[in-house]
């Protein structure tokens, strides 16, 4: 179903082109969905805690002023990289037993999407001084104006959806 | 020393390996790419798809754990905001450069004169709130990713294309912080 409605040359890459084992479908393990609770909860209550979803801390960020933030996504990336190495070299399987999908996509020039949206993205970031995990973030923490913030931001990716066609793509 | 773990602020030392370790434990768990801003896809997929294309897809087969993350977000939220916490460190010199468009204080998590139902009403808060946040949506899901997906997934694979989207993220960052918020807040509009 989700395959067919895919388009194929379409931005989604990462959602279609893995790496890893496919594993006989009839394998698969029925998904649970409370461990995504608990990692939400956790990474709520950890962005909150270091600032991640503070504006000062990204303005701190974008005028160079602080280490912080550049120390927690560079140290979260070192992490990130020396898992995902793990997982590749010992040929790890899932829980679940679904296949494994780390991004393999690769980059051709212009990659319009990648910098265009990109910089459309970082525009907003300055701005909102908060991405999609901290928008969820800061409506618990009691900022209930981000509400507004990410009815915008569904409106931002809505408006996407409909223009994308006439959007460039790599 | 550990009631400050739950009430101070975190050092980056602390919270960034635990965020990145969310995403090789997202991966043994179900194979899946860790990655927040698919929530709005969504989002926009299960209340307003119409008849485009870009939300023709199964969001509760391909969205139903991020979604159950996003809310797990929230609740992580309302628990650290309980706890009575002493703020963070931010640098002087980022608090002069605040001070000097006009925004004071940077107590609490966002400046408070603007992130408000108030602060909304006002041409700059609509502009930060309604205007930033468009921006965050269409620019994230234009470039496949935002923070998580790219800045985070997306550079632990090694990817350029992430790699790439981030220099996007930083040039837009820069152009907002250097440009428009002096001109948003410094009497511009």
């Amino acid at each position: 179903m989700d395959q067919v409605t895919l388009n194929p040359a379409s931005a989604d890459g990462t959602d279609d082109q893995t790496a890893g084992i496919k594993p006989d479908p009839a394998t698969i393990r029925p998904e649970r969905l409370w461990p995504y609770l608990l990692v939400g909860v956790v990474l709520g209550i950890a962005f909150t805690r270091s600032g991640v979803i503070s504006w000062f801390r990204i303005q701190e960020m974008f005028r160079f002023q602080s280490i912080h933030m550049y120390g927690i996504i560079g140290s979260a990336v070192v992490v990130g990289a020396v898992g995902i190495q793990l997982i590749k070299r010992l040929e790890a399987r899932s829980v679940t037993n679904r296949p494994i999908e780390i991004p393999t996509e690769t980059f051709t020039a212009p990659g319009w999407q990648y910098w265009l949206g990109g910089t459309v993205f970082g525009l907003g970031w300055g701005l909102l001084g908060a991405c999609p995990g901290p928008i969820y973030v800061l409506f618990g923490n009691g900022v209930t104006v981000m509400a507004a913030g990410f009815l915008s931001a569904l409106a931002g990716v809505w408006t996407y959806g409909a223009l994308r066609h006439r959007l460039p793509h790599s | 020393m550990i009631m400050e773990f739950f009430t101070g602020p975190w050092p980056w030392y602390v919270a960034g390996p635990l965020i990145g370790l969310t995403v090789p434990l997202v991966y043994l768990y179900s194979g899946r790419k860790w990655g927040i801003s698919s929530t709005l896809r969504d989002v926009c997929a299960a209340t307003l798809p119409r008849d485009l294309e870009y939300f023709r897809y199964s969001w509760r087969n391909r969205g139903a754990w991020r979604l159950t993350m996003a809310i797990g977000l929230v609740i992580g939220g309302l628990i650290a905001g309980l706890m009575t916490t002493t703020g963070q460190p931010i640098s002087p010199a980022t608090q002069a450069d605040l001070a000097a468009i006009g925004i004071s204080s940077v107590d609490g998590l966002v400046p408070a004169e603007i992130f408000t139902w108030s602060g909304l009403a006002t041409l700059p808060g609509f502009i930060m709130i309604i205007g930033g946040g468009f921006l965050v949506g269409f620019g994230a899901r234009y470039a496949n990713g935002c923070t998580s997906g790219h800045a985070i997934s997306g550079l632990s694979a090694l990817r350029v294309t992430s790699l790439v989207a981030v220099l996007g993220f930083f040039a837009g960052g820069l152009l907002s912080t250097h440009v428009l918020l002096p001109l948003i807040l410094g009497g511009g509009f």
